[in-house]
């Protein structure tokens, strides 16, 4: 039965300013560097010619390489690619698939496009919530799983469709969520 | 009845050939279009033949494909620029996906078609980054392309060179925007900018660049092939050939389908998409995404072109169709695509930066049974303002899913609104489930099964549910065995 | 040309002319609010943001942005149809809807761009309500951002980056909560932010001001045990009176002294000494690097630039910090005048330093950073406790119950009070290095100059080079205003491609006129012309224009000095700078 249809919403997986609001400030994004992760980083800017237009190639390399995007490692490419720091900034959150805050080891993804909504991916999402005790964009204590919502994946003939880290799980009821979550217990 | 056929132009080696190689391609008159327009064309005939084949873009807006390609030609620069515009982001749409993984090569040949076309020797694939299947064929295809002289210096031998680098996209709806795409390509926030200029006289790095999505692309080979007489007799009067939707919601067949332009909603849904699921009633269908409108019976045999789309309140859009049954309440549809829009708005203009969050609010009162007649109004309003006022076509459009209900379902805003009532029994605040005296017979399940504790009552004694606990999740509903809980 | 009728009225324009320029032209005013246009200096912002200048264009589906479209031939445009009316009515009250409702205590009220716009289209309700975005607030030593007031009209990141290429801040997020941010939304003093305030100098609301020292200077003129003594930068009298709704370039010195006086400030004196001072030194400074230079020494560290801007100086320490022995090492006026008043005319007076403060009227923001630096301190006393702007100080007046129209004209107090033309001239581009040339030419040369109107340095280019005859020596001057000009001569410098012997360079666009403290110009740049002209006016009527003829400079060398660039003048006069590139810390 179709009964609620609560308002998903990827826009908390965005904004770092909202965690700074409440007082958590810059100081505890803050990370240590290693040397060797400093010099990668400075060989992907290189690779693409230290060119300020590749900002977002770069941004994608860096992620891959993180998990996420530090304010260091933006730190980092704003001098390597002499792209004023803020700007790096901007362009980071501007885009939903760049993230500041770590994913967890597997991350879930629950594609809210259209025809997974029409197919109840709410509920779904709602049983990992509650399974997890996160919320959207966050990542569990034990830095294990994390939780986003993704738009359409394009794959909407499985709808509702749930990724966990690269493998996709097809149309995924309520009462599956606890199996598929077993399968990364270790 | 062929009318009634799918006719496979743009998707036509989908799912037929290896993407991965070349050779089955090639198989299939692959790169024999790049050949004839090098070899035995020159630009402008090339060109000609385009304008003549009436092929219009299949990213949303529908702009004649030639002309677009005869301004970039004609725009004089040292350099110029063929894009492709593969950051495919309407929820449900998922073709320029499928063309990508399924036929890569089809595009790599049109870009190239076109860098002659236009005079220019680089392409660039803006592509959505979600899509790492679909990366990962298109470079294994232009790496193939390479080692064949068919992308490169001296094609063919002609003194015509081209090559094509990636660009991914970072998750922005809004970089489907061409001048927004440009600027995400140049490492920027992908904001539009006013136009003119157009792309097509100052784009990627101030060159004039011709941006292109991916199955207007895949088209252009097959009409060089076969002629644009050939293609131009596909389709209706001003929209030539076919188009791919990606057909989804509560229908029975879901997935990608390719009909020539001209056939009717009727025919997709219920010949194509073999009618509606578990018997249910058809309510609406949704085209064109977040800018689309939802069209109702009385559209069902209306012949999808661009102009019929328009007319009637909806659009074309990159080819999203969602079907949508009696369960599915309207205004709540109208909510779901607010909230996309609202997260997907870039914030340069007001009007779309704060206008849809406003929409968005004001929808939300709705559903929540808590809005006046004058919030309708206001809500027209606004509607109007963000149409008029916003500075590129995300938000020019956004309002669409609003008035197009407002417009077919009037009524069901006035439910919400005067009545308190959602028809479709879709807004949870609006409903509340209570128990059935008569069909109870005092099993405690639903009580036990609670979250709240809303459910008191003795054994074998008739329960009663407390509104004012009750967050109306369902599961007394879902474990009655007595159908002693109904919705109201 | 084109033919264009707007609301009815036929007008014929160039290709290229925007509906906005057109509409001008036969006296129809389309509201703008994002839009910024400082023609003169070849300053603009229009991103077609707010949307409040749409106008209907015959056969046009939507509305047309007047600022972004350019006429076509036979275009038909309304301005204020129905349609047109209520889009602009709609789109205002949508962003009063994301705006705190606190006009009555706010710092711009009255002088608010959203608030005069919002009369003008007379919004009395606001039928959109609902959620609003809200920032932390961040207080820096001269700016506070108040980002809730931000309607995300990206002036100030157009000033921040593409004129002054300071890059700090950018519009970062996306959607209902974009918002125009320093990197992480980090505060502007852990940024690189030089305080030049040329955001806080386009900004249309309060999003960003400056920090306000008005009550400050009241509770020092309050206390008993104080003398108080101010000084006044030349460019404040050039554009006070605009504040009390005088025309633009109307000089209000006398007036002004005689306010300040009103106040109750013990001694009235005039930072326009502290210039005459500075071209001493500074001058000094070029002719000692000149004169190696010419006697052949490879290092004789040219070209010399000056160092008056504090706004210039953070900009350097910043971004340049290679180059950070090349500047004069001369302090700006204002904290030249600070350890004079505090050594030499407190002990003039028979007081000691700490029973006296300085405050100091400035066109600039940068000064009250510029004056919390530590190396301008003596056992934590500042030498310039407080430094307010050309604003604050019209509101110090208005506070203080004074009618400043019906005011008698005043003379500033002696010794720190006398200046010359040349003094004057420092408050706009150009002006620096014309007073200095017209020093530097007659200790050089030895000759007397006849004619002290150095044209070929004035003007509102970004970029000027000219050269002067100094007795067969070509002096090769170069002078660069706004920071991204600056940035273009540091760059030659760097390639070691410069061919200056002497570079002027002051960080806001038009010089201290144009400064982040100065009334606000509203996008208005013939204000900033005529403010140039009133103060060459001003140096026009001196009796004495030439900085080593001012009898108290004469005279504080003679008692107090000793030579320019002697010992104790280094130890008063002159500073030194520090690598401020931002480090990242590794651990």
């Amino acid at each position: 039965m179709n009964c609620c249809i609560p308002t998903i919403s990827t826009r908390a997986t965005r904004s770092p300013l909202n965690n700074l609001n409440t007082g958590n400030t810059m100081s505890s994004i803050k990370i240590k560097l290693h040397q060797q992760d400093i010099d990668k980083l400075k060989e992907v800017c290189a690779s693409f010619n230290n060119d300020a237009g590749e900002l977002i190639n770069v941004l994608h390399k860096a992620q891959g390489i993180f998990g996420y995007l530090p304010a260091e490692v933006q730190e980092i490419i704003s001098k390597e690619l002499n792209v004023p720091l803020a700007k790096v900034y901007g362009v980071v959150t501007f885009y939903s698939f760049f993230t500041m805050i770590p994913k967890g080891k597997h991350p879930i993804s629950i594609c809210t496009g259209t025809a997974c909504y029409v197919r109840g991916a709410e509920k779904v999402l709602d049983e990992f919530k509650k399974n997890l005790n996160i919320k959207v964009g966050e990542t569990t204590a034990d830095g294990k799983f994390s939780l986003s919502c993704l738009r359409c994946v394009g794959a909407c003939g499985l709808a509702p469709v749930v990724l966990v880290g690269e493998k996709t799980y097809g149309r995924v009821a309520p009462d599956m969520v606890k199996e598929i979550l077993a399968e990364y217990k270790d | 009845m062929t009318k009634h056929k799918q006719i496979r132009i743009a998707l036509r080696n989908c799912g037929v050939i290896d993407p991965q190689a070349i050779g089955e391609y090639i198989a299939r008159d692959g790169y024999q279009a790049l050949a004839t327009c090098l070899t035995k064309m020159t630009p402008e005939e090339v060109i000609d033949q385009i304008k003549k084949s009436g092929l219009r873009g299949r990213g949303g807006g529908g702009f004649p494909t030639g002309l677009k390609f005869e301004i970039t030609r004609k725009s004089v620069s040292d350099q110029k620029y063929v894009v492709c515009n593969a950051d495919e982001g309407d929820p449900g749409a998922f073709m320029d996906r499928s063309i990508l993984e399924g036929d890569p090569h089809s595009v790599i040949e049109a870009m190239a078609i076109c860098g002659y076309c236009i005079g220019a020797d680089k392409g660039l694939v803006y592509i959505r980054a979600e899509y790492p299947l679909a990366i990962e064929r298109l470079k294994i295809a232009l790496e193939q392309a390479r080692e064949m002289g068919l992308l490169g210096k001296n094609i063919f031998n002609t003194g015509f060179s081209f090559d094509i680098e990636l660009r991914y996209g970072a998750g922005a709806f809004v970089c489907g925007e061409e001048t927004a795409l440009i600027h995400s390509m140049e490492g920027l926030r992908g904001e539009p900018t006013f136009k003119p200029p157009f792309p097509s006289v100052s784009g990627y790095l101030g060159k004039p660049t011709n941006v292109n999505n991916v199955e207007t692309f895949a088209n252009i080979p097959v009409i060089i092939n076969k002629g644009a007489g050939w293609f131009s007799a596909i389709g209706t009067e001003k929209s030539k050939g076919t188009k791919v939707f990606a057909l989804a919601g509560k229908i029975n067949n879901v997935g990608l389908i390719e009909v020539p332009m001209g056939t009717t909603l009727r025919e997709v849904i219920y010949e194509i998409g073999g009618g509606i699921r578990n018997g249910k009633k058809f309510k609406a269908v949704q085209t064109g995404g977040p800018s689309g409108g939802c069209l109702t019976e009385k559209h069902l045999d209306t012949p999808i072109d661009y102009d019929n789309l328009i007319a009637a309140g909806s659009m074309m859009g990159s080819g999203g169709m969602i079907v949508m049954d009696e369960d599915n309440c309207m205004v709540a549809v109208a909510k779901f695509y607010l909230d996309f829009t609202v997260d997907e708005s870039c914030g340069k203009c007001a009007p779309c930066r704060i206008g849809n969050k406003r929409l968005y609010e004001l929808l939300d009162k709705i559903t929540q049974g808590k809005a006046t007649m004058e919030d309708i109004s206001n809500l027209k309003n606004l509607c109007t303002v963000i149409r008029d006022a916003s500075l590129c076509g995300l938000g020019q459009t956004s309002s669409n899913p609003v008035l197009s209900t407002l417009d077919n379902f009037y009524d069901e805003y006035i439910g919400h609104v005067v009545d308190h009532k959602c028809a479709a029994g879709q807004c949870k605040a609006l409903m509340k489930y209570v128990v059935i005296d008569e069909n109870c017979v005092g099993c405690t399940a639903c009580a036990r099964n609670c979250p709240v504790n809303a459910i008191s009552g003795e054994k074998k004694q008739v329960h009663f549910i407390h509104q004012d606990i009750c967050i109306k999740c369902g599961a007394c509903y879902d474990r009655c065995k007595f159908n002693a809980i109904e919705i109201q | 040309m084109l033919k264009v009728t707007i609301d009815n009225k036929t007008v014929e324009v160039a290709p290229g002319t925007s509906i906005l320029d057109a509409a001008a032209k036969v006296g129809i005013q389309i509201p703008t609010l994002c839009y910024l246009n400082l023609h003169d200096l070849n300053i603009e912002n229009k991103p077609a943001g707010c949307r409040i200048c749409v106008v209907e264009v015959e056969g046009r589906r939507n509305l047309a942005p007047a600022c972004a479209t350019d006429c076509a031939d036979g275009m038909k445009i309304n301005t204020h149809s129905i349609r047109v009316l209520n889009t602009r009515k709609t789109v205002m009250e949508l962003i009063l809807s994301d705006h705190p409702f606190d006009c009555l205590v706010c710092a711009k009220s009255g002088k608010c761009d959203l608030q005069k716009m919002a009369q003008d289209l007379g919004i009395r309700e606001i039928r959109y309500q609902g959620e609003q975005s809200h920032y932390r607030e961040d207080t820096s030593p001269a700016i506070i951002r108040d980002v809730d007031k931000c309607i995300m009209c990206r002036r100030c990141e157009m000033m921040c980056n593409e004129v002054q290429t300071v890059g700090v801040l950018s519009g970062v997020n996306r959607g209902f909560e974009a918002v125009v941010a320093p990197a992480f939304e980090m505060n502007l003093d852990h940024s690189e932010c030089t305080y030049c305030g040329q955001c806080v100098a386009v900004c249309p609301t309060a999003a960003l001001t400056e920090v306000d020292h008005t009550y400050k200077v009241i509770e020092a003129l309050a206390d008993p045990t104080k003398v108080v003594v101010v000084q006044t930068a030349p460019a404040v009298r050039a554009a006070l009176g605009e504040e009390f709704g005088l025309e633009p370039g109307t000089l209000v010195t006398g007036k002004m002294v005689a306010a300040l006086r009103q106040l109750g400030f013990n001694y009235v004196f005039d930072t326009d000494f502290a210039a005459d001072l500075t071209i001493m030194e500074e001058g000094t400074e070029l002719l000692t690097r000149l004169n190696k230079y010419l006697a052949g020494d490879t290092n004789a560290n040219l070209p010399i630039l000056t160092s008056c801007c504090p706004g210039w100086v953070n900009f350097f320490e910043h971004h340049f910090p290679e180059l950070k022995d090349i500047p004069s090492t001369a302090r700006s006026p204002q904290q030249m005048f600070g350890p004079i008043a505090k050594n030499y005319f407190a002990d003039k007076i028979g007081i000691k330093r700490e029973d006296m403060i300085v405050v100091s009227i400035m066109p600039c923001l940068a000064k009250k950073y510029e004056c919390s630096r530590e190396e301008f301190k003596v056992n934590g006393d500042p030498d310039v406790n407080y430094s307010v702007s050309t604003r604050e100080l019209a509101n110090l007046i208005k506070l203080a119950n004074i009618d400043f129209h019906n005011l008698d004209e005043d003379d500033f107090d002696q010794p720190l009070g006398e200046s010359t033309g040349a003094g004057v001239i420092f408050g706009t581009t150009g002006g620096v290095i014309e007073a200095a040339v017209r020093t530097a030419y007659e200790v050089h040369t030895g000759k007397t100059l006849e004619k002290v109107d150095f044209e070929q340095l004035r003007g509102m280019e970004g970029v000027r080079s000219a050269s002067v005859d100094f007795n067969g020596l070509e002096l090769k001057i170069g002078i660069a205003h706004g920071l991204g000009n600056a940035r273009k001569l540091l760059e030659e410098i760097k390639a070691g491609t410069s061919q200056y012997h002497a570079i002027e360079i002051m960080a806001c666009p038009g010089g201290c006129i144009g400064g982040g403290g100065q009334p606000l110009h509203h996008g208005d740049s013939s204000i900033l012309k005529a403010r140039a002209q009133a103060l060459y006016r001003e140096d026009a009527g001196k009796a004495i224009r030439k900085s080593h003829e001012n009898p108290f400079i004469k005279e504080l060398y003679e008692k107090f000095l000793g030579k320019p660039n002697s010992h104790k003048a280094h130890e008063l006069l002159h500073t030194h700078y520090f690598d401020k590139s931002n480090q990242i810390t590794i651990e």
